[in-house]
Protein backbone atom coordinates (compact mmCIF):
# COMPACT_ATOMS: atom_id res chain seq x y z
CA UNK A 1 0.00 0.00 0.00
CA UNK A 2 2.79 2.39 0.94
CA UNK A 3 4.66 1.69 -2.29
CA UNK A 4 1.48 2.10 -4.34
CA UNK A 5 0.83 5.47 -2.72
CA UNK A 6 4.38 6.65 -3.36
CA UNK A 7 4.12 5.55 -7.02
CA UNK A 8 0.87 7.47 -7.33
CA UNK A 9 2.49 10.55 -5.76
CA UNK A 10 5.46 10.37 -8.13
CA UNK A 11 3.23 10.07 -11.17
CA UNK A 12 1.04 12.97 -10.02
CA UNK A 13 4.04 15.24 -9.42
CA UNK A 14 5.68 14.23 -12.71
CA UNK A 15 2.46 14.81 -14.64
CA UNK A 16 2.07 18.23 -13.03
CA UNK A 17 5.64 19.22 -13.92
CA UNK A 18 5.44 17.98 -17.51
CA UNK A 19 2.08 19.62 -18.16
CA UNK A 20 3.37 22.90 -16.72
CA UNK A 21 6.59 22.81 -18.75
CA UNK A 22 4.76 22.06 -21.99
CA UNK A 23 2.07 24.71 -21.69
CA UNK A 24 3.92 27.61 -20.12
CA UNK A 25 4.94 30.53 -22.29
CA UNK A 26 7.89 31.25 -20.01
CA UNK A 27 9.70 28.06 -20.98
CA UNK A 28 10.25 27.54 -24.71
CA UNK A 29 10.24 24.15 -26.43
CA UNK A 30 13.48 22.19 -26.24
CA UNK A 31 15.81 23.54 -28.92
CA UNK A 32 13.59 26.50 -29.83
CA UNK A 33 14.74 29.16 -27.37
CA UNK A 34 15.22 32.61 -28.87
CA UNK A 35 18.79 33.44 -27.85
CA UNK A 36 18.68 37.01 -29.17
CA UNK A 37 16.15 38.00 -26.48
CA UNK A 38 18.00 36.58 -23.49
CA UNK A 39 21.25 37.52 -21.78
CA UNK A 40 23.15 34.54 -23.27
CA UNK A 41 23.24 36.45 -26.55
CA UNK A 42 25.82 38.81 -24.97
CA UNK A 43 27.90 35.91 -23.70
CA UNK A 44 27.97 34.36 -27.19
CA UNK A 45 29.12 37.67 -28.70
CA UNK A 46 31.71 37.84 -25.86
CA UNK A 47 30.84 41.42 -25.00
CA UNK A 48 28.19 42.49 -22.50
CA UNK A 49 28.34 46.10 -23.70
CA UNK A 50 26.98 45.27 -27.14
CA UNK A 51 29.92 44.33 -29.34
CA UNK A 52 29.18 43.31 -32.90
CA UNK A 53 32.38 41.45 -33.92
CA UNK A 54 31.62 37.84 -34.86
CA UNK A 55 33.52 35.63 -32.41
CA UNK A 56 35.71 33.14 -34.21
CA UNK A 57 39.03 31.42 -33.66
CA UNK A 58 41.89 33.85 -34.25
CA UNK A 59 39.86 37.04 -33.84
CA UNK A 60 40.50 39.43 -30.98
CA UNK A 61 39.14 42.59 -29.40
CA UNK A 62 36.57 41.04 -27.05
CA UNK A 63 35.74 41.55 -23.41
CA UNK A 64 36.64 37.93 -22.65
CA UNK A 65 38.46 35.70 -25.12
CA UNK A 66 37.58 32.31 -23.61
CA UNK A 67 36.58 29.98 -26.44
CA UNK A 68 34.42 27.96 -24.04
CA UNK A 69 31.35 30.09 -23.24
CA UNK A 70 30.61 28.12 -20.06
CA UNK A 71 34.06 28.95 -18.69
CA UNK A 72 33.74 32.61 -19.61
CA UNK A 73 30.61 32.70 -17.42
CA UNK A 74 31.87 30.49 -14.59
CA UNK A 75 35.33 32.01 -14.16
CA UNK A 76 34.80 35.56 -15.41
CA UNK A 77 31.27 37.02 -15.34
CA UNK A 78 30.04 34.89 -12.42
CA UNK A 79 33.37 34.32 -10.71
CA UNK A 80 31.99 35.41 -7.35
CA UNK A 81 29.50 32.52 -7.51
CA UNK A 82 32.39 30.16 -8.19
CA UNK A 83 34.16 31.51 -5.09
CA UNK A 84 31.03 30.62 -3.13
CA UNK A 85 30.96 27.17 -4.70
CA UNK A 86 34.58 26.56 -3.71
CA UNK A 87 33.66 27.70 -0.19
CA UNK A 88 30.80 25.18 -0.08
CA UNK A 89 33.23 22.41 -1.00
CA UNK A 90 35.64 23.68 1.66
CA UNK A 91 32.92 23.59 4.31
CA UNK A 92 31.96 20.03 3.37
CA UNK A 93 35.62 18.96 3.58
CA UNK A 94 35.72 20.65 6.98
CA UNK A 95 32.66 18.66 8.07
CA UNK A 96 34.28 15.39 6.97
CA UNK A 97 37.44 16.32 8.88
CA UNK A 98 35.41 17.14 12.00
CA UNK A 99 33.51 13.85 11.87
CA UNK A 100 36.24 11.45 10.77
CA UNK A 101 39.46 13.19 11.74
CA UNK A 102 41.52 11.81 14.61
CA UNK A 103 45.00 12.42 15.94
CA UNK A 104 46.15 8.80 15.70
CA UNK A 105 45.03 7.16 12.48
CA UNK A 106 45.94 4.04 10.57
CA UNK A 107 45.06 2.78 7.13
CA UNK A 108 41.87 0.83 6.53
CA UNK A 109 43.15 -2.65 5.73
CA UNK A 110 41.67 -4.69 2.91
CA UNK A 111 41.95 -8.44 2.76
CA UNK A 112 44.14 -8.72 -0.34
CA UNK A 113 47.87 -8.17 -0.71
CA UNK A 114 48.88 -6.04 -3.71
CA UNK A 115 51.55 -7.64 -5.90
CA UNK A 116 54.51 -5.91 -7.55
CA UNK A 117 52.95 -5.32 -10.98
CA UNK A 118 49.81 -3.76 -9.51
CA UNK A 119 51.81 -1.37 -7.33
CA UNK A 120 54.20 -0.23 -10.10
CA UNK A 121 51.48 -0.07 -12.77
CA UNK A 122 49.20 2.02 -10.60
CA UNK A 123 52.07 4.45 -9.95
CA UNK A 124 52.55 4.88 -13.73
CA UNK A 125 48.79 5.37 -14.12
CA UNK A 126 48.85 7.92 -11.26
CA UNK A 127 51.22 10.16 -13.25
CA UNK A 128 49.04 9.92 -16.36
CA UNK A 129 45.87 10.71 -14.40
CA UNK A 130 47.41 13.73 -12.67
CA UNK A 131 48.65 15.02 -16.02
CA UNK A 132 45.19 14.57 -17.58
CA UNK A 133 43.59 16.41 -14.68
CA UNK A 134 46.03 19.31 -14.95
CA UNK A 135 45.55 19.38 -18.74
CA UNK A 136 41.79 19.66 -18.35
CA UNK A 137 42.19 22.39 -15.71
CA UNK A 138 44.71 24.37 -17.79
CA UNK A 139 42.67 24.10 -21.01
CA UNK A 140 39.40 24.96 -19.24
CA UNK A 141 38.94 28.13 -21.31
CA UNK A 142 39.44 26.27 -24.63
CA UNK A 143 37.80 22.86 -24.26
CA UNK A 144 34.96 21.41 -22.15
CA UNK A 145 35.96 20.80 -18.56
CA UNK A 146 37.84 23.06 -16.21
CA UNK A 147 38.92 23.33 -12.62
CA UNK A 148 36.27 21.19 -10.96
CA UNK A 149 36.51 18.06 -13.18
CA UNK A 150 40.30 18.44 -13.42
CA UNK A 151 40.64 18.64 -9.66
CA UNK A 152 38.37 15.62 -9.21
CA UNK A 153 40.56 13.71 -11.65
CA UNK A 154 43.65 14.53 -9.56
CA UNK A 155 41.79 13.31 -6.46
CA UNK A 156 40.77 10.06 -8.17
CA UNK A 157 44.45 9.50 -9.04
CA UNK A 158 45.16 9.61 -5.29
CA UNK A 159 42.26 7.21 -4.76
CA UNK A 160 43.91 4.77 -7.20
CA UNK A 161 47.11 4.79 -5.13
CA UNK A 162 45.09 4.25 -1.94
CA UNK A 163 43.25 1.28 -3.48
CA UNK A 164 46.28 -0.42 -5.00
CA UNK A 165 48.65 -0.19 -2.02
CA UNK A 166 47.54 -1.11 1.46
CA UNK A 167 50.26 0.89 3.22
CA UNK A 168 50.09 4.08 1.15
CA UNK A 169 49.37 7.39 2.85
CA UNK A 170 49.44 10.68 0.94
CA UNK A 171 51.39 13.56 2.48
CA UNK A 172 48.24 15.19 3.79
CA UNK A 173 49.98 18.15 5.39
CA UNK A 174 51.43 19.24 2.03
CA UNK A 175 48.03 18.83 0.37
CA UNK A 176 46.40 21.01 3.03
CA UNK A 177 49.10 23.64 2.51
CA UNK A 178 48.53 23.56 -1.28
CA UNK A 179 44.78 23.93 -0.75
CA UNK A 180 45.18 26.95 1.50
CA UNK A 181 47.65 28.63 -0.85
CA UNK A 182 45.40 28.07 -3.89
CA UNK A 183 42.33 29.44 -2.12
CA UNK A 184 44.20 32.47 -0.81
CA UNK A 185 45.63 33.21 -4.28
CA UNK A 186 42.11 33.06 -5.77
CA UNK A 187 40.87 35.69 -3.31
CA UNK A 188 44.12 37.64 -3.86
CA UNK A 189 43.50 37.80 -7.61
CA UNK A 190 40.01 39.06 -6.86
CA UNK A 191 41.43 41.78 -4.59
CA UNK A 192 43.97 42.84 -7.25
CA UNK A 193 41.05 43.20 -9.68
CA UNK A 194 39.21 45.25 -7.06
CA UNK A 195 42.12 47.68 -6.69
CA UNK A 196 42.95 47.96 -10.41
CA UNK A 197 39.49 48.11 -12.00
CA UNK A 198 37.08 48.75 -9.14
CA UNK A 199 35.24 45.41 -9.18
CA UNK A 200 36.00 42.23 -7.23
CA UNK A 201 37.37 39.44 -9.48
CA UNK A 202 37.25 41.69 -12.58
CA UNK A 203 39.63 40.71 -15.37
CA UNK A 204 42.71 42.99 -15.33
CA UNK A 205 44.98 41.22 -17.84
CA UNK A 206 45.15 41.44 -21.62
CA UNK A 207 42.56 39.03 -23.05
CA UNK A 208 44.40 38.23 -26.29
CA UNK A 209 43.11 36.07 -29.14
CA UNK A 210 40.36 33.43 -29.02
CA UNK A 211 41.73 29.88 -29.18
CA UNK A 212 45.25 30.49 -27.86
CA UNK A 213 46.48 28.95 -24.62
CA UNK A 214 47.54 32.29 -23.17
CA UNK A 215 44.30 34.15 -23.63
CA UNK A 216 41.19 35.17 -21.68
CA UNK A 217 43.12 37.11 -19.03
CA UNK A 218 42.72 35.77 -15.49
CA UNK A 219 40.38 32.89 -16.47
CA UNK A 220 43.05 30.16 -16.94
CA UNK A 221 44.93 31.28 -13.81
CA UNK A 222 41.77 31.17 -11.71
CA UNK A 223 40.75 27.80 -13.12
CA UNK A 224 44.15 26.21 -12.47
CA UNK A 225 43.97 27.49 -8.87
CA UNK A 226 40.45 26.07 -8.51
CA UNK A 227 41.67 22.74 -9.94
CA UNK A 228 44.54 22.50 -7.43
CA UNK A 229 42.26 23.49 -4.55
CA UNK A 230 39.50 21.02 -5.46
CA UNK A 231 42.04 18.23 -6.09
CA UNK A 232 43.83 18.60 -2.77
CA UNK A 233 40.53 19.02 -0.90
CA UNK A 234 38.99 15.87 -2.35
CA UNK A 235 42.25 13.97 -1.73
CA UNK A 236 41.93 15.04 1.92
CA UNK A 237 38.36 13.71 2.03
CA UNK A 238 39.51 10.41 0.49
CA UNK A 239 42.28 10.11 3.08
CA UNK A 240 39.74 10.68 5.87
CA UNK A 241 37.45 8.01 4.43
CA UNK A 242 40.18 5.40 3.99
CA UNK A 243 41.79 5.78 7.40
CA UNK A 244 40.40 4.83 10.76
CA UNK A 245 41.02 5.75 14.33
CA UNK A 246 43.67 3.68 16.06
CA UNK A 247 42.06 1.81 18.88
CA UNK B 1 16.00 10.40 -35.88
CA UNK B 2 18.66 7.97 -34.66
CA UNK B 3 19.55 10.42 -31.88
CA UNK B 4 15.90 10.54 -30.80
CA UNK B 5 15.68 6.75 -30.60
CA UNK B 6 18.96 6.59 -28.66
CA UNK B 7 17.72 9.30 -26.28
CA UNK B 8 14.57 7.29 -25.56
CA UNK B 9 16.64 4.13 -24.96
CA UNK B 10 19.02 5.98 -22.61
CA UNK B 11 16.08 7.51 -20.75
CA UNK B 12 14.49 4.08 -20.30
CA UNK B 13 17.78 2.65 -18.96
CA UNK B 14 18.02 5.63 -16.58
CA UNK B 15 14.54 4.93 -15.22
CA UNK B 16 15.16 1.18 -14.87
CA UNK B 17 18.54 1.59 -13.13
CA UNK B 18 17.07 4.22 -10.80
CA UNK B 19 14.26 1.85 -9.78
CA UNK B 20 16.73 -1.02 -9.37
CA UNK B 21 18.96 1.16 -7.18
CA UNK B 22 16.00 1.85 -4.89
CA UNK B 23 14.55 -1.64 -4.86
CA UNK B 24 17.59 -3.96 -4.71
CA UNK B 25 18.03 -5.73 -1.39
CA UNK B 26 21.81 -5.57 -0.93
CA UNK B 27 23.42 -2.15 -0.50
CA UNK B 28 26.48 -2.89 -2.65
CA UNK B 29 24.20 -3.71 -5.61
CA UNK B 30 22.40 -0.39 -5.05
CA UNK B 31 25.73 1.44 -5.23
CA UNK B 32 26.66 -0.31 -8.47
CA UNK B 33 23.26 0.53 -10.01
CA UNK B 34 23.76 4.15 -8.94
CA UNK B 35 27.13 4.14 -10.71
CA UNK B 36 25.46 2.73 -13.83
CA UNK B 37 22.85 5.50 -13.60
CA UNK B 38 25.66 8.08 -13.54
CA UNK B 39 27.29 6.52 -16.60
CA UNK B 40 24.01 6.61 -18.51
CA UNK B 41 23.35 10.21 -17.44
CA UNK B 42 26.76 11.09 -18.92
CA UNK B 43 25.47 9.83 -22.29
CA UNK B 44 22.25 11.79 -21.77
CA UNK B 45 24.20 14.99 -21.03
CA UNK B 46 26.26 14.52 -24.21
CA UNK B 47 23.01 14.17 -26.18
CA UNK B 48 21.78 17.41 -24.63
CA UNK B 49 25.02 19.12 -25.79
CA UNK B 50 26.42 19.76 -22.30
CA UNK B 51 29.96 18.30 -22.43
CA UNK B 52 31.10 20.29 -19.38
CA UNK B 53 28.46 18.68 -17.17
CA UNK B 54 29.14 15.29 -18.77
CA UNK B 55 32.85 15.37 -17.84
CA UNK B 56 32.08 16.40 -14.26
CA UNK B 57 29.41 13.73 -13.91
CA UNK B 58 31.75 11.06 -15.33
CA UNK B 59 34.51 11.88 -12.87
CA UNK B 60 32.47 12.54 -9.73
CA UNK B 61 29.27 10.53 -10.18
CA UNK B 62 30.60 7.26 -11.48
CA UNK B 63 34.17 7.49 -10.16
CA UNK B 64 34.72 9.19 -6.82
CA UNK B 65 31.30 8.78 -5.21
CA UNK B 66 31.05 5.08 -6.07
CA UNK B 67 34.54 4.38 -4.72
CA UNK B 68 33.79 6.28 -1.50
CA UNK B 69 30.51 4.36 -1.02
CA UNK B 70 32.20 1.02 -1.65
CA UNK B 71 35.02 1.74 0.78
CA UNK B 72 32.65 3.00 3.45
CA UNK B 73 30.72 -0.27 3.08
CA UNK B 74 33.99 -2.22 3.37
CA UNK B 75 34.88 -0.25 6.49
CA UNK B 76 31.59 -0.96 8.24
CA UNK B 77 31.40 -4.05 10.42
CA UNK B 78 28.32 -6.21 10.42
CA UNK B 79 26.36 -6.54 13.67
CA UNK B 80 27.67 -9.48 15.65
CA UNK B 81 30.99 -9.63 13.84
CA UNK B 82 33.70 -9.60 16.50
CA UNK B 83 36.83 -8.17 14.91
Amino acid sequence: MKRFLSLLLVFALGGLMISYLYQSDLIPQYGFANVAESVSHFYINKNVNGGTILPDFGSSGFETAAANIVTSIVANYRSFDTLGEVTVLFVSALGVALLLGATQTKRLTTSFEANFILRVGSKALFAIMVMTGLFIAIHGHLTPGGGFPGGSMIASAFLLLYISDDHYRAKIKNLKFLEGIAGALYVGIGLVGLFLTGYFLENFLNVGTIGELFSAGIVPIVYVLIGLKVGSELANIIDHFLTEEEA
Amino acid sequence: MLINVLQIIVGAILLVTGLLAIESKSIIKSVIYLSLLSMMSVVAFVFMKAPDVAITEAVIGSGLVTALFVFTLLGMKKVGENK
